[in-house]
C-alpha cells in the first residue's frame, strides 16, 4: 500500500494522499545533505589530526610532560581521512570543509530565520515545554513508539536539533578558530573565553564527540521510524504520516 | 527494493573511504582542498591588524618543561665544532636582495637591542608549550642590511641536515618579518638556547605554528620569489610533506 504512491512521476507531489504531508522545505533539505557531507569529513579528518597527539589537556598549554585529562589510542585507519597517517593532508581536508560547515550553518540559520523555519518548526511552543507534555514525549520515546501523526517535530526532537544547531556546531567552530594562532592575535577574547588553547582543543573534541553521538542516535531513530520514508522525506520533502493504529476492542492495551 | 540495504551501507562506507583516499591523491582535488587554507591566509590577514600581537603570558604561566621537538641535535662535524666552542664562531649571514650583505656573530646580536616575550608555541600536532624568549627583533637585522624594494620574502636557512642532503629551511613574508614579536631568539627562559631548542639562534614568528619557528638559523636570505628556493614551497615541511606555507591555523 505504501508503494502505490511512488509509482507516479517525481515532479508530481503525491499530495493526493491525505496521509502524505510536505515536511521539509528545500533550504532544509539542501543544508541537511551538504552539512551531512561536511560533518562526516570534519569528524574523520579531525580524528586524523587528533591521532598526531591523542592527548587532551585543560588550560593554556599542554604537551608530553604535562598532565592530560584524557589519553586515547589512535583512531583506526577506517575511521580517518586519509586512512593512512598523513597530518598535512588531513589538515587540508579539515580546513577546506570547515568553510562548508561554517558558512553552510550560517547561511542555513539566516535563511531559516528569514523564512520562519526556526520559529515555526524548531522553537518549542509554550505547551510543549510544559513538564507533563515533555514527560509524555519521553515516555513515548522510551516505548520506542515512533508513530508520527503530524508533520511537526516532537519536543525532544526540537530540543536535540536546537542543541546541535545553536550549541554543538557553533561551539565546535569557535573552539576550532581558537586553536589558530593567527585568529588568537586577531580575536584575543576568543581564547580567553575558553580558558586557553588547550581547553579549547578539549572542548572542540568533546563537541565533536557530541556531534558523533547525535549522528548515531539520529541514524538509529531514522531506522526505527522507517528509513525509507524518513530518507525520502529529506530528499523530496514529502513525508508519509504514520498515526498510531486505532485500538481494537479485545486487544490488550 | 532491489538493492539490499545492508550491502548499500557497507559498500557505501567502504566506497566513501577509498573514494576519499583516491580524491586525496588527485592533484586537482588537492589544489581545491588547499584553497581552504589559502582562504584562511587571506581572511586572517584581513581580520588581523598587521601589528596585532600574539598573547603574552605571565612568568608563572610558563610550561614547567618546554618540549623539545624536531631535530634534537644537528648532525655533522661543523655543528659539533660549534657546540664545542659554545658557538663563538657562529655567524649569521644576511644576504640576497639586500643593499649591504653582512654577517653577525651571536655576541654582536646579543649586545644589541633585545626583546623578551612569554608566548605560546603551538605545534601543528596539537600540543602547546609556553616559554620566555629573548632575542633580537628581526626588523633590526633586516634594517641593518637594508632590504631592496624587490624583496618579498625572508628565507631562513638552518644548520639541521634532515637527511638526503636536504636542510631545514623556512620562510615568511614581510608582514611577519617586520612584526614586533618576530625575533631571532638566543635565550629560552633566561638561559642560552639548548641545542634541542635551536642553539644558538632560532626564529620566533608568534602568530604561526611550530614548524615555522626555524632552529639553528645560520643564513637569512631576502628573495622576491619562493619558487626558486629548494623545493619551491617555502619550507622543509612544505616541500616534503605538503604542509601549508601559511601556518596561522
Amino acid at each position: 500500500m505504501i508503494e502505490a504512491e511512488t509509482s507516479g512521476k517525481i515532479t508530481e507531489p503525491p499530495a493526493a494522499s491525505p496521509q502524505t504531508v510536505f515536511r521539509h522545505r528545500l533550504s532544509t533539505r539542501i543544508w541537511h545533505w551538504v552539512n551531512a557531507v561536511a560533518i562526516i569529513v570534519m569528524l574523520m579528518s579531525g580524528m586524523m589530526i587528533f591521532n598526531a597527539h591523542p592527548r587532551l589537556y585543560w588550560g593554556q598549554y599542554g604537551a608530553n610532560f604535562d598532565r592530560p585529562w584524557l589519553v586515547l589510542p589512535r583512531f583506526p585507519g577506517w575511521a580517518t581521512i586519509p586512512s593512512n597517517y598523513d597530518l598535512a593532508l588531513g589538515r587540508h581536508w579539515h580546513l577546506a570543509f570547515a568553510w562548508v560547515l561554517a558558512f553552510g550553518l550560517l547561511g542555513y540559520l539566516l535563511w531559516s530565520l528569514f523564512n520562519g523555519h526556526l520559529k515555526k518548526d524548531v522553537a518549542l511552543t509554550r505547551a510543549e515545554v510544559a513538564p507533563a507534555h515533555l514527560w509524555e514525549d519521553i515516555k513515548k520515546h522510551a516505548r520506542f513508539d515512533f508513530h508520527e501523526s503530524e508533520a511537526r517535530y516532537n519536543p525532544l526532537q526540537k530540543i536535540t536539533y536546537s542543541l546541535v544547531l545553536f550549541g554543538l556546531i557553533p561551539l565546535v567552530i569557535m573552539t576550532g578558530l581558537t586553536m589558530s594562532p593567527g585568529m588568537n592575535s586577531a580575536l584575543p577574547w576568543l581564547v580567553d573565553l575558553f580558558g586557553g588553547r588547550q581547553s579549547a582543543r578539549s572542548i572542540h573534541f568533546i563537541c565533536a564527540a557530541g556531534i558523533a553521538a547525535f549522528i548515531v542516535i539520529h541514524l538509529v531513530l531514522v531506522v526505527l521510524a522507517g528509513p525509507i520514508n524518513e530518507i525520502r522525506s529529506m530528499i523530496t520533502g514529502w513525508f508519509r504520516l504514520s498515526p498510531p493504529p486505532a485500538k481494537k476492542s479485545g486487544e490488550a492495551s | 527494493m532491489i538493492v539490499n540495504r545492508r550491502n548499500l551501507l557497507v559498500g557505501g562506507a567502504a566506497g566513501l573511504l577509498t573514494g576519499c583516499d583516491a580524491l586525496g591523491r588527485n592533484e586537482d582535488f588537492r589544489k581545491l582542498l588547499a584553497m581552504g587554507e589559502k582562504g584562511n591566509f587571506i581572511i586572517q590577514r584581513g581580520l588581523q591588524d598587521r601589528m596585532a600581537l600574539a598573547k603574552e603570558f605571565r612568568p608563572e604561566q610558563r610550561s614547567p618543561v618546554f618540549r623539545i621537538n624536531g631535530t634534537r641535535q644537528p648532525q655533522g662535524p661543523d655543528y659539533a665544532a660549534h657546540m664545542k666552542d659554545k658557538f663563538v664562531n657562529w655567524q649569521l649571514a644576511v644576504e640576497g636582495l639586500v643593499a649591504r650583505p653582512q654577517s653577525f656573530s651571536v655576541a654582536q646580536l646579543m649586545a644589541g637591542p633585545k626583546r623578551t616575550q612569554i608566548t605560546r608555541h603551538d605545534c601543528v600536532e596539537g600540543w602547546s608549550a609556553i616559554g620566555k624568549w629573548t632575542g633580537v627583533p628581526l626588523k633590526l637585522v633586516l634594517d641593518a642590511a637594508g632590504l631592496k624594494t624587490q624583496a618579498r620574502y625572508i628565507v631562513f636557512h638552518c644548520a639541521d641536515k634532515m637527511g638526503f642532503g636536504t636542510d631545514y629551511y623556512e620562510s615568511i613574508d614581510l608582514i611577519d618579518a617586520f612584526h614586533p614579536q618576530t625575533i631571532l631568539a638566543w635565550a629560552l627562559n633566561d638561559e642560552p638556547l639548548l641545542v634541542g631548542n635551536g642553539a644558538p639562534l632560532r626564529l620566533r614568528v608568534e602568530r604561526q605554528l611550530g614548524y615555522k619557528q626555524a632552529k639553528y638559523v645560520e643564513r637569512i636570505e631576502a628573495v622576491d620569489d619562493l619558487s626558486k628556493i629548494r623545493g619551491g614551497k617555502g619550507g622543509y615541511w612544505e616541500d616534503g610533506a605538503g604542509y601549508e606555507w601559511y601556518a596561522g591555523i
